[in-house]
């Protein structure tokens, strides 16, 4: 194959596809589940602390707790995730970290 | 019983005895030792059990820290309370004044002593939700009112917070 300029490559250089180790550990979630006891405003300040959301966000988010029992609130390495989910326990909130499937 | 910010306190006055003695109890309250079900609710697994690494380390490296951080916090909430034993008199009403700065530790102490409370008992979602509720008769009625009165000690100082 000849290219519009005039020349052919012949030895192709393929380069390996590399990935930095932030990406490659990618799939985990934070998760925190519904719980009857802690209270809906209660719920919310938390993720405003922890995860600095502005007010009506982390509404969304808690209405999503009490409504459908579960809400992802960050997804991203699992170091960051484990310190999440370890801030969110010190405010006593039922919360998970998961792979993402 | 009233609330009211007092510069830089939260005053709650006009406590009558049975108030003052359930915020007495919120210490005691929040002692899961020898309650399985309060044990597991306040140290909840950090993922699916079927992540053993990350339970496993969780138990040996978080779950001191977080043991700690109880701790601190009810020992903050019973320092405070010291002032409830300045009430001589006795049926009287009294006050008490939390420093806005303790005010996460009362939030984290009375939020122990709610989920403890309530994993002992194991309240349902419809007793959780009843307020209005018959009189006190047993035990776990009194726990339940507890449940709901601390709950209520939290939306004041969450509003306060806010403000």
């Amino acid at each position: 194959m000849q290219s519009s300029f005039g020349s052919s490559v012949e030895n192709p250089v393929i380069e390996q596809e590399t990935r930095a180790a932030e990406e490659i550990d990618l799939p985990w979630q934070v998760i925190v589940h519904n719980d009857p006891v802690n209270l809906m405003s209660y719920v919310t300040m938390v993720f405003q602390k922890v995860f600095g959301l502005p007010k009506e966000k982390a509404e969304k988010h808690m209405l999503e707790v009490h409504q459908l029992g579960r809400s992802i609130l960050w997804s991203g390495m699992r170091e960051r995730a484990e310190l999440y989910v370890q801030q969110l326990h010190g405010y006593l909130l039922l919360a998970t970290l998961e792979r993402t499937n | 019983m009233e609330f009211r910010r007092q510069n830089e306190c939260l005053e709650i006055s006009e406590l009558d005895p049975f108030l003052a003695e359930l915020l007495r109890q919120i210490p005691e309250s929040c002692n899961v030792e020898g309650v399985e079900a309060a044990q597991q609710r306040i140290f909840s697994g950090p993922a699916p059990a079927s992540e053993k690494e990350i339970c496993a380390e969780w138990k040996v490296y978080v779950e001191p820290e977080l043991r700690r951080l109880f701790r601190s916090a009810t020992e903050t909430v019973e320092a405070d309370l010291q002032q409830l034993n300045g009430c001589t008199k006795p049926f009287a009403n009294c006050t008490l004044r939390i420093p806005t700065e303790n005010a996460q530790a009362w939030l984290n102490a009375l939020n122990q002593a709610r989920l403890a409370i309530a994993a002992k008992y194991n309240f349902t979602d419809g007793e959780l939700c009843d307020h209005y509720r018959s009189p006190i008769g047993s035990r776990r009625d009194l726990g339940l009112f507890q449940v709901n009165f601390y709950g209520f000690l939290q939306e004041f100082i969450l509003q306060d917070l806010e403000l």
